[in-house]
């Protein structure tokens, strides 16, 4: 072994990364997205997704999805780290291969094109639920709903056929069934 | 309707209802209102420190030593930053303070107005919360709030930030809600059954070793009372991290002394050697736990702590018990007694054998040093310091370097809240202004800091504020003329290549003392050690003792990085001894 130098131990080695999905219930207050995502930086955490809305008006709740990455022991420390921030008042974590779990992500496409090009996208997004927002004689904006992987594979596949610009955003998640997460 | 009052009233009727006795601060423009009403509350006495840095670290010893949150009083910008590495250093080592700031008027904020800075933003990973208080109704409650945040659970800083239009605005005035005990983020969910899993744990011990740590002093007095009936119930040996010092009676046999880097012989190889592993209120950190991958490798261990946080965070262990260390040592203590013909006597038996082995290692004496009679060792200085102050109820602070680490080892703590140390961190400049708020909170007892000289330097400008309000503090100077712990890793690890570790220049701490109005004495010789340090000890009044030693020493014994806690670097006793050099330094 290397002699370090340092008044510090050497990494151990990292065990398996696993993506999950975190869910984190907050006071919508000013700051509050701040806190969550300067404690990710912070502690060298992984954001891959967030998707944030206020989904209770009247309790001031904020519901905050995020897509990370990591060891099943950052994993727990993100869970307890979220926590211990005052304005979080619960955290759900769901492993991507839950079957328990609903995960979809939207997304707007907009291909330019001749017809032929435009049809074929159209065709290429049939299974993901598309919508047309705007037409026009050249182009056209499609929504699609579909899990994370299905529109990262959408976006390669459509890059020749005319997509110019793609916005997302972020997965977000529920679970099947009568039950809610408490 | 109710009477209204400004913010300025309501911050301060907020500070009686918390019953606050002194706030340590610093005025400027953006809290002149909270300043203006300092005269109308005579039970809050301001401390005017002369850095915000200060303030900060006044306060830290303030709290440590007297387990009630220290106050901090700042303006916006300037005022705000330079609190920002007291506010780190007690977030780090889990010390409760509020700090409150003012910010420019709200309708500036954002306009990069005169001395305005994102306070709020920039002390949000420092802090356990922070709030910026932008409507005057939400004042008292926020400031209630931050007591609460501060001091429950694991503790630690907050700081509230109030814009100067909300110290003028009204409102009216609430109370702080009477909480009912342990709500919140304060936990302490641990079942009879966790509790008798630990119980067989140390009924089945053969090796055991337990190892504690600041959450026992954070857990108020009652914890240490109770560890002590723990430990000596169970007849374990005992070992304590750097904040834990003072928990278990340092002159006890049970108690082998510190562990970690620079911990003792016998306390690391307790720690490797051992099956039975019991944390109870530490971290598991780096300075500890040395190389991951081969800490206390046969151990099962347990881990006692208030902050879920804390368990698996770097060690995984096999029993975790999340609550106050008080709390669950007292239930243990109460089922062990409960369960007859229990462990009192067949659990010592079972581990005679591991008291002998450690009583092979305590024999090699790793804290001992080749004194000299003609340059005074840093590590006597701190002997004769502590015998000629032991018969006193002595506070001791320090600042960072090698000096803290020989106070720890040399100087023998008996009871919690005397030690008052920056571990986290580790920002020289701490001991200096904690000692000020030491003294502030005990008036009448011996405060010392055991300082270096380059530390000290950081924070010198402290010594103003003892004099204006007749602290006498003791600024024990350790003068080596390096920065030691700098220049003994540039020894040992870059060719004694001592880049800029050398204090060029040094003033003549005598007249600095002087200059300050205070009382400078200095000493060069072994021999005239005792009697100086006496004359430090009976001058009623601030000192700065430059103690003038031996610049060449080293701090031992060291665990090298990367290395586990059986290979230790042990002093130059060993070496001449074992004619170890070189390579073969660590010992396997």
């Amino acid at each position: 072994m290397p002699n370090p130098k340092s008044a510090y131990s050497i990494p151990t080695k990292a065990g398996k990364s696993d993506t999950h999905i975190i869910v984190v219930w907050v006071d919508n207050e000013a700051g509050v997205l701040a806190r969550v995502v300067g404690l990710f930086s912070g502690r060298g955490y992984n954001i891959e997704s967030l998707a944030v809305a206020e989904i209770d008006a009247i309790k001031n709740i904020s519901r905050i999805t995020i897509v990370t990455t990591g060891t099943p022991q950052v994993i727990d420390q993100i869970k307890l780290q979220l926590k211990k921030l005052v304005p979080v008042h619960k955290v759900a974590d769901f492993k991507r291969e839950d079957k328990k779990v609903i995960f979809k992500e939207m997304a707007l496409l907009k291909i330019v094109g001749n017809k032929k090009k435009i049809n074929y996208c159209l065709k290429s997004c049939k299974l993901f639920n598309p919508v047309i927002l705007d037409k026009s004689n050249k182009s056209v904006v499609i929504q699609i709903t579909a899990l994370r992987r299905e529109i990262d594979k959408m976006s390669k596949k459509l890059k020749s056929q005319g997509l110019v610009s793609t916005s997302r955003t972020g997965a977000i998640a529920m679970t099947r069934g009568s039950e809610i997460f408490k | 309707m109710s009477k209204l009052f400004t913010g300025a009233e309501i911050v301060f009727k907020c500070l009686e209802d918390q019953s606050v006795e002194f706030i340590f601060g610093y005025p400027g423009g953006a809290v002149l209102p909270i300043y203006d009403e300092l005269k109308n509350h005579s039970s809050i006495k301001h401390i005017l420190v002369r850095h915000e840095q200060g303030a900060g670290h006044a306060a830290e010893g303030y709290a440590r030593s007297s387990g009630k949150p220290g106050v901090v009083l700042v303006t916006s910008g300037p005022g705000a930053t330079n609190v920002v590495t007291a506010l780190t250093d007690a977030y780090m080592d889990s010390v409760p303070l509020v700090c409150i700031s003012g910010q420019v008027p709200t309708h500036l904020i954002g306009t990069d107005a005169f001395q305005e800075c994102d306070t709020t933003g920039i002390t949000r990973p420092c802090t356990k919360h922070n709030w910026l208080v932008k409507d005057i109704k939400d004042l008292s409650k926020v400031m209630h709030e931050a007591f609460r945040v501060a001091t429950t659970g694991r503790p630690g800083p907050v700081l509230v930030d109030i814009p100067k239009d909300i110290q003028f605005a009204k409102s009216n005035y609430s109370k702080p809600k009477i909480e009912k005990k342990l709500n919140g983020k304060a936990m302490n969910k641990f079942s009879h059954n966790e509790i008798d899993q630990l119980i067989e744990l140390i009924s089945k011990a053969k090796k055991p070793v337990v190892y504690t740590g600041g959450g026992v002093i954070n857990s108020g007095p009652k914890a240490s009372d109770t560890l002590k009936e723990f430990v000596r119930l169970i007849g374990f040996p005992i070992t304590s991290t750097l904040q834990g010092l003072g928990a278990f009676p340092g002159d006890d046999n049970q108690f082998i002394g510190m562990l970690g880097m620079h911990g003792t012989y016998e306390a690391n190889n307790a720690m490797h050697d051992c099956d039975l592993l019991i944390n109870v209120g530490a971290r598991f950190d780096d300075r500890i736990t040395g190389k991951i991958d081969e800490f206390s490798p046969k151990s099962k261990k347990v881990h006692i702590d208030i902050d879920p946080s804390s368990i698996n965070k770097i060690i995984k262990v096999d029993l975790a018990i999340v609550g106050d260390v008080n709390e669950v040592l007292k239930s243990v203590i109460k089922r062990i007694n409960k369960r007859k013909n229990g462990l009192k006597t067949s659990n010592k038996q079972n581990i005679s054998k591991w008291w002998e082995q450690i009583e092979k290692w305590r024999s090699k004496n790793s804290l001992g040093f080749i004194n000299s009679e003609e340059t005074i060792k840093p590590q006597h200085a701190v002997q004769r310091l502590y015998e000629l102050t032991k018969n006193q109820d002595t506070y001791i602070t320090t600042e960072v370097g090698q000096h803290q680490m020989w106070a720890a080892q040399h100087y023998k703590f008996n009871k919690p809240n005397r030690w008052m140390t920056s571990g986290g961190l580790g920002t020289m400049g701490y001991g200096l202004p904690a000692a000020v708020g030491v003294q502030i909170a005990h008036p009448d007892k011996l405060v010392i800091d055991i300082a270096g000289e380059a530390s000290v330097l950081m924070t010198m400008q402290e010594m103003s504020t003892a004099v204006q309000y007749n602290l006498p503090i003791k600024i024990f100077v350790l003068n080596n003329q390096y920065m030691g712990m700098v220049r003994q890793w540039q020894e040992l690890l870059h060719e004694k290549n001592y880049s800029e570790s050398y204090s060029e220049a040094l003033p003549d701490f005598v007249k600095l003392a002087e200059a300050y109005g205070c009382k400078g004495i200095k000493v060069n010789k072994p021999d005239e050690l005792d009697s100086k340090i006496k004359e430090m000890i009976d001058y009623n009044g601030p000192v700065i003792f430059d103690c003038q030693v031996d610049p060449n020493e080293n701090c031992f014994p060291m665990i090298p990085s990367g290395k586990p806690h059986n290979q230790m670097i042990l002093g130059p006793n060993d070496e001449k001894d074992n004619k170890i050099t070189g390579k073969g330094k660590t010992l396997v």
